[in-house]
């Protein structure tokens, strides 16, 4: 499944660097390294995941990566071709093969436009439909994403947030893309609601074999939806692994620290205490080293000093300096067989009489 | 009812939006017990920040209307509790901490100011000793050099720092109940856990009771002991913590918790609910849930259930419950 030898999309050492501007000449007198020296490749039809906190740098390398911002320096392969020096006529073009969906759709989706104009746009541009089968093809686009004929005579405003961000990803898949970034496409969206949309991406994932790279704060989201995970800090990337071993065993204390502090919907399961102090320092002015050694917990000397590069650790490739001197396996993983029972079995007997209902209807 | 700080009897709060009435609160009963924490839970829309807000009695009026029932606190009716003591026991004896703590606090007055404020306000402290009294509570929320951060204004910290501010300052004049809406919603997660494990500390050393909304079970299951939960501006269930988790009864109930992603678990297609909330200016003759629940009967379209108990402080409203007799 994870085919990197042929990446639709392989990103190397992306870079976005905001100039401080001050006084009257407008002087640069420093940077925000909101991202320095980003690099992973995407397979075909996997989802890799780019986690993180607030400014950590992530929606900043979605963006980069359409060239929504365009990037300080490094380099954007899609499908071999580089994104990154394409005139804007070229951009476009591109742009089709990679699409993105936005947290909040309402702002991507113009409010003046039916449900049917903003996909009718990008299917003419592109050529994907003609004016003959336009109908057909708006139809169709719909369906893929759980909404009906009826909807398209829609304005957004008329969707719940859960459909909104359903017209969101059928506007995204409307061209048929390669690759689609999702930037927090459900953080804005109620649990049941969430897992709606969790499981929609998966099926198109499925259908069409389109690349995810899914940008998202919530481990827990992650964890379901990703093959592999690149977890950012400051700006830069500290770990990436295959998902099922960078929740067994994380090697970078920051990557522990937040699987440790996301909470667990069962009181029985005790929290890993990972005590990370303070705050995330700011990206104006990265400390020294590495740059999460203000707040780690097993810091030493070389970590203030010597900022540890990427390298294979364990299942990991992880820029610590001190990846193998800990026991990497996560304590309070929970089996499946432990979960619930009575949870599991009541969800699914309501499960088997909806199935019922449905029958006999 | 001896021994609750609060309890919510009834409550009814409806907005008149144009021509329509919207029933965000419907008739809704629970109660805290001094010293330990109720989770009031449910997704946008259910009434839970609602119901915050009129124990508060914030609610905006108009479009907001108190269209009946009782939130008697220490043995008083807030509703019915004249606007001039109503403005002494919030930030008094009521502390409350809000979702965004940059909204909460006011940009051009130190974080000092503002708690030296709130103390004076409700007690004849000289401005000396409330200053004193202000780094005291500073340094109990554990914010970093607190006799220096006193002075700072709230744009100069960070969303983690103002929230412990602001729980400094919901907790200056020691109050008997803290309301928390949403306290870590807008954190990222390290921090969350930083706060929450701080509200844990400060409830075991203070004995304040806390309510808290929220729209995580993650959250209520770490720091709750008693739940309820809210669906569509009614109570759905109500029942011990543990007892929820391990016994959840409602068909919302059992949806929502097994609609939460885990983190601890390997990854499995999501369970969902399926449809959609109810608009909030229909007027159901029956049951909530009953449009979305495999379950539901005409019963459940005629007649709205009671919400009652089927086993100790444990209550469900569910013409089905017990449901382990209708799911053999």
């Amino acid at each position: 499944m994870t085919d990197l030898a042929t990446p639709v999309l392989d990103v190397r050492n992306l870079t976005k660097h905001f100039p401080i501007r001050r006084g009257v000449l407008r002087r640069v007198v420093g940077n925000v390294e909101a991202v320095t020296d980003v690099s992973f490749k995407v397979a075909p039809g996997e989802t890799l995941a780019v986690v993180g906190e607030s400014g950590c740098g992530k929606s900043t390398t979605g963006r980069a990566l359409l060239r929504l911002i365009e990037p300080t320096s490094g380099q954007v392969m899609l499908d071999g071709a580089d994104v990154t020096n394409l005139s804007r006529n070229a951009l476009r073009q591109a742009r089709r093969r990679m699409q993105i969906i936005f947290q909040d759709p309402y702002g991507s989706l113009n409010p003046r436009m039916t449900v049917r104009e903003a996909l009718s746009e990008p299917l003419l541009l592109h050529g994907v439909a003609t004016p003959a089968n336009l109908d057909a093809k708006v139809a169709e686009v719909l369906r893929l994403c759980g909404l009906s004929k009826f909807h398209a005579e829609r304005y957004p405003h008329e969707f719940s947030g859960g459909q909104r961000q359903r017209v969101g990803i059928a506007r995204a898949l409307a061209t048929r893309p390669r690759l689609i970034v999702c930037d927090e496409p459900v953080s804005a969206l109620d649990v049941s609601v969430q897992a709606q949309i969790v499981n929609l991406l998966q099926d198109i994932q499925r259908e069409l074999g389109i690349a995810y790279v899914f940008i998202s704060h919530d481990l827990a989201v992650v964890r379901h939806i990703a093959n592999r995970v690149a977890v950012m800090y400051l700006g830069r990337i500290v770990e990436e692994a295959a998902a099922k071993d960078l929740f067994a065993s994380p090697r970078h204390p920051y990557t522990r620290s937040l699987i440790a502090a996301a909470p667990r919907p069962d009181p029985n399961v005790k929290r890993e205490r990972i005590a990370v102090e303070g705050d995330a320092p700011s990206a104006m002015a990265p400390p020294s080293g590495c740059s999460f050694h203000p707040r780690c917990p097993i810091a030493v000397e070389r970590c203030k000093v010597e900022r540890p590069v990427l390298r294979q650790a364990g299942t990991s490739t992880v820029a610590c300096h001190l990846a193998e001197s800990q026991d990497a396996h996560m304590t309070g993983a929970v089996d499946k067989h432990h979960l619930n029972q009575t949870l599991i079995r009541r969800l699914e007997m309501l499960q088997a009489a909806r199935q019922k209902s449905r029958d006999t209807a | 009812m001896t021994g609750s700080l609060l309890s919510v009897e009834d409550l009814r709060v409806q907005f008149k939006v144009g021509p329509h009435l919207y029933r965000a609160v419907d008739g809704i009963n629970f109660s805290v017990e001094r010293g330990r924490t109720l989770g009031v839970v449910g997704e946008s829309g259910c009434g839970k920040s609602v119901t915050s807000l009129a124990i508060m009695r914030l609610v905006p009026q108009p479009p907001g209307l108190y269209a009946g029932g009782r939130i008697m606190f220490d043995g008083s009716d807030l509703l019915s509790t004249p606007d001039r003591q109503m403005r002494k026991l919030r930030g008094g004896r009521i502390g409350m901490i809000f979702q965004e703590p940059m909204t909460s606090l006011n940009p051009v007055y130190t974080c000092g100011e503002q708690i030296v404020e709130s103390l004076r306000i409700h007690s004849n402290l000289s401005a000396q000793k409330a200053r004193a009294r202000a780094i005291e509570l500073l340094d109990l929320v554990r914010l970093p050099s607190p006799s220096k951060r006193v002075d700072d204004y709230p744009h100069q910290l960070s969303g983690g720092q103002r929230q412990r501010v602001m729980i400094a300052l919901a907790l200056a004049n020691d109050p008997d109940l803290l309301i928390a809406d949403e306290p870590t919603t807008a954190l990222d997660v390290t921090i969350q856990a930083q706060i929450l494990d701080l509200m844990r500390d400060l409830q075991e050393r203070t004995g304040t009771a806390i309510l808290l909304i929220t729209h995580d079970l993650g959250v209520v299951a770490e720091t709750c002991d008693d739940v309820v939960v809210m669906y569509a501006g009614g109570v759905v269930e109500q029942a011990r913590t543990a007892d929820l988790f391990a016994d959840p009864q409602h068909p919302y109930t059992i949806g929502l918790m097994a609609a939460v992603p885990r983190i601890d678990v390997e990854a499995d297609r999501l369970a969902t609910i399926e449809g959609s909330v109810p608009a909030p200016w229909t007027q159901l003759p029956g049951c909530r849930f009953a449009s979305r629940c495999p379950l539901a009967d005409e019963k459940c379209r005629s007649e709205p259930p009671p919400l009652h108990e089927i086993s100790k402080a444990h209550a469900v409203a569910c013409w089905k419950a017990p449901i382990e007799k209708v799911l053999k």
